[in-house]
């Protein structure tokens, strides 16, 4: 590693320091999700190994919940296979663990009430200890958030907030100072899953929370060809991909080669961007 | 002893508009009754539900929203709803003196009509063209579809698979009113999973979308709307038994599913402590099999559909499916003020079974010939036990949120009364479901 032994270890130095390579070279990370144990718990690190090596900076380790009401109906069907399959929440801490192992980075996403039932400083701690980077955490809003941010702080992870184009200035400015790491902008009004054209409110929004954060800004919902990737590079600091990566891996979720090549594609289209 | 009182009343009942003025007992701004309430849900909805508690925040005070609103609840929905001295089924108990509040007389069957009219005319105030809705029973999709046809919205109601099956009456109602109904797969394919659907599609169409919340929970601020517009049933029955007992009742029952019309009554008596509050959930099987609806009595602390509340979940705070005879009462969470009650112990909270609830049914239909539905039979046998708890000289006050018509499917199948040669009760008088009762309960 080439950093310098000053270099902020915690899950937040590391993601800054990612997002400073990222953009030295002059691009958008790439952030690849898929939902933890699908379709089971062995092919499931393939899978993310498989996203690392094709060229994710940064992987999301999406962990499956009987309610995800911000999802759309590819990522349910994904969390609730892997649920069936016999998902506990301290799967996750090896699953990221095999990761950052491997020399990628983690976040996970996650429902909160998971977490909230796993107890938010353990959560917190545990994830720490495998070299997780962060939580980002779709249903949890800042004014809900003290106990967690805390948590998080504690253990030196970044806490991942989400905004949507629906989202006035005054939230962003409130949402952006409790975030670490990077900030999550919603593309769309909307769940999960593949769409044909990204919100044209996206570069909008980017724009607003630029006027209130340095915080590095990663746009996520509906992403999933290299074009519109490359697109999205042109103005946001990270290209978030998720349904897409589900669908890659094929109806039964075990087609490894299919995300891998998703992977590099779509690291190929963060890179043709140029803003 | 005035129980011989006349018909007429001597002043008259508090209108729907009064209910909602806003009460003591509001939330805090957050949202929040005690530790419980708040909003857990995604920020893309934070600025539409700021959008419904400002709007609420100026009709609760809009002269002409109020008129309109007590002129829909009198001439359309037939409010006020009666009070009924069930003496047959008093003498039957042998215990404390029972009065019904007959909200299964409101138009549309039940009291989801009280919320409803309110948060739709707050959606055509809003300029909102088109209202969604979850629902369970199929009740709150027929009051919400009902309301749209009245006012002239587009409205789509998500409902589980299992529910559409079980009360099938309910969709080709919902159906010939206009309404589109999406049946829903995912999850339990029950309420929970019709809400998450709801909010899936609010998310996508805030701009002209208005998300009817049926039940006293959600985030806020759909606990104190729905709560405010529920409460009317209180205001009204503690009025009526003071007319016709010349005081308070003991107790007050309700059932309790998300909890809008146990809250409705309550309310009313929440500062007379001598009067007891008692919840009635969904026992199904029994809270100790596991299979049951009985969120307060048998679940723990967690947030779901937008609420810190109690919640039926496992040990990873994955949501367990809950489960009832009782379409309407089939949900794993409840309302943060009720947990809030059961906190501060101002409410109790009992779990009724499947078979304690068919039987009242089958009780209050053969003592007053009311059919209730099968939500409120868990409130008739609650009050029945109370009844006996509280002995002759108690008053127990029970609501009847609904009637049984939607539910005359899954009676038959328990009590058989579609078999060619069932024509006689067993001796004590109540049928009795045929062996192998889980018949009762539809196939998942
Ligand atoms: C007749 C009736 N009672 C009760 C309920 C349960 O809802 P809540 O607990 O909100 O009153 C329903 C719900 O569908 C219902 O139809």
């Amino acid at each position: 590693m080439s950093t310098p032994t000053t270099a902020d270890q915690t899950g937040t130095g590391r993601l800054a320091e990612l997002f400073a390579r990222t953009r030295a070279e002059g691009r958008a990370a790439l952030v690849g999700y898929l939902p933890a144990g699908y379709p089971d718990p062995a092919t499931s690190r393939r899978l993310f190994a498989a996203m690392v090596e094709g060229g994710c900076d940064l992987v999301e380790v999406g962990l499956p919940f009987s309610d995800p009401v911000l999802d759309g109906p590819v990522i349910q069907a994904a969390a609730q296979t892997a649920l069936a399959a016999g998902w506990h929440t301290r799967d996750v801490f090896d699953l990221v663990g095999s990761v950052t192992r491997a020399g990628g980075q983690a976040v996970v996403m996650t429902y909160f009430n998971p977490v909230l039932a796993y107890g938010a400083d353990a959560f917190a701690r545990d994830l720490a200890a495998v070299g997780g980077a962060g939580v980002i955490t779709p249903d949890l809003i800042v004014d809900e958030a003290d106990e967690w941010t805390a948590a998080a702080e504690a253990h030196g992870v970044a806490p991942i907030f989400l905004v949507a184009p629906s989202s006035p200035t005054e939230r962003i400015a409130r949402t952006t100072a409790a975030t670490r790491g990077f900030l999550y902008a919603a593309s769309v009004m909307g769940v999960t899953g593949g769409r044909d054209q990204v919100g044209a409110g996206a570069a909008d929004l980017v724009a607003r929370c630029r006027a209130v954060t340095d915080l590095p800004i990663g746009v996520g919902l509906g992403v999933r060809t290299a074009e519109q990737a490359a697109q999205i590079a042109g103005f946001a600091d990270a290209v978030i991909v998720g349904s897409a990566f589900v669908q890659a891996a094929g109806p039964d979720g075990t087609d490894v080669e299919g995300v891998r090549r998703l992977a590099t594609e779509l690291a190929r289209g963060v890179r043709a961007a140029s803003a | 002893m005035n129980s011989a009182a006349p018909a007429g009343l001597s002043s008259p009942l508090p209108r729907h508009s009064e209910a909602i003025a806003g009460t003591a007992h509001d939330p805090d701004e957050r949202g929040y009754f005690g530790r419980f309430g708040g909003r857990w849900l995604p920020e893309a909805l934070v600025g539409a539900l700021d959008e419904v508690a400002e709007a609420w925040r100026k009709a609760r005070r809009d002269p002409s929203f109020l008129a309109e609103l007590d002129r829909l609840a009198r001439d359309y929905a037939g409010r006020p709803s009666p009070v009924w001295p069930a003496d047959r089924l008093t003498a039957q108990v042998g215990g404390a003196r029972i009065l019904l509040k007959r909200e299964d007389l409101n138009h549309t069957g039940s009291h989801k009509i009280n919320n409803v009219l309110g948060q739709a005319l707050l959606a055509q105030l809003m300029g909102k063209t088109r209202i969604i809705a979850e629902t369970g029973a199929g009740q709150h999709g027929v009051a919400t579809a009902t309301a749209a046809a009245l006012l002239g919205l587009d409205c789509t109601i998500y409902m589980g698979r299992v529910d559409t099956e079980r009360q099938a009456l309910n969709v080709a109602r919902m159906r010939l009113l206009g309404a589109e109904v999406v049946s829903v797969a995912t999850g339990s394919a029950t309420l929970k999973d019709a809400i998450n659907e709801a909010f899936r599609d609010w998310v996508a169409t805030v701009d002209h979308t208005f998300y009817l919340f049926g039940t006293v929970g959600g985030p806020h601020p759909f606990p104190v709307i729905v709560r405010d517009l529920q409460r009317i049933i209180g205001l009204e029955a503690r009025a009526q038994v003071l007319e016709q007992t010349g005081r308070l009742p003991d107790a007050v029952a309700a059932c309790v599913g998300g909890g809008s019309n146990a809250i409705g009554i309550f309310h009313a008596f929440l500062d007379d402590p001598d009067v007891r509050l008692v919840g009635l959930e969904a026992g199904g099987d029994g809270v100790e099999t596991g299979r049951h609806a009985a969120t307060i009595s048998g679940g723990s602390v967690g947030v779901l559909h937008g609420a810190r509340s109690f919640l039926l979940q496992d040990a990873d705070g994955q949501v367990i499916e809950s489960h009832s005879i009782s379409a309407g009462l089939d949900y794993p969470g409840v309302g943060p003020e009720h947990s809030h009650l059961a906190d501060i112990r101002r409410a109790e909270y009992r779990p009724i079974t499947d078979t304690q609830a068919m039987e009242a049914l089958a009780t209050l239909a053969r003592t007053e010939g009311i059919i209730p539905a099968v939500e409120s039979a868990h409130a008739v046998a609650g009050g029945i036990d109370l009844a006996r708890e509280l002995g002759p000289d108690g008053i127990v006050l029970i609501n009847i949120s609904g009637r049984g018509d939607k539910d005359m499917e899954t009676a038959m199948r328990w009590f058989g009364l579609g078999e060619p040669d069932q024509h006689q009760d067993p001796p004590d008088g109540l049928p009795v479901p045929p062996a192998g009762t889980a018949e009762g309960e539809p196939a998942r």
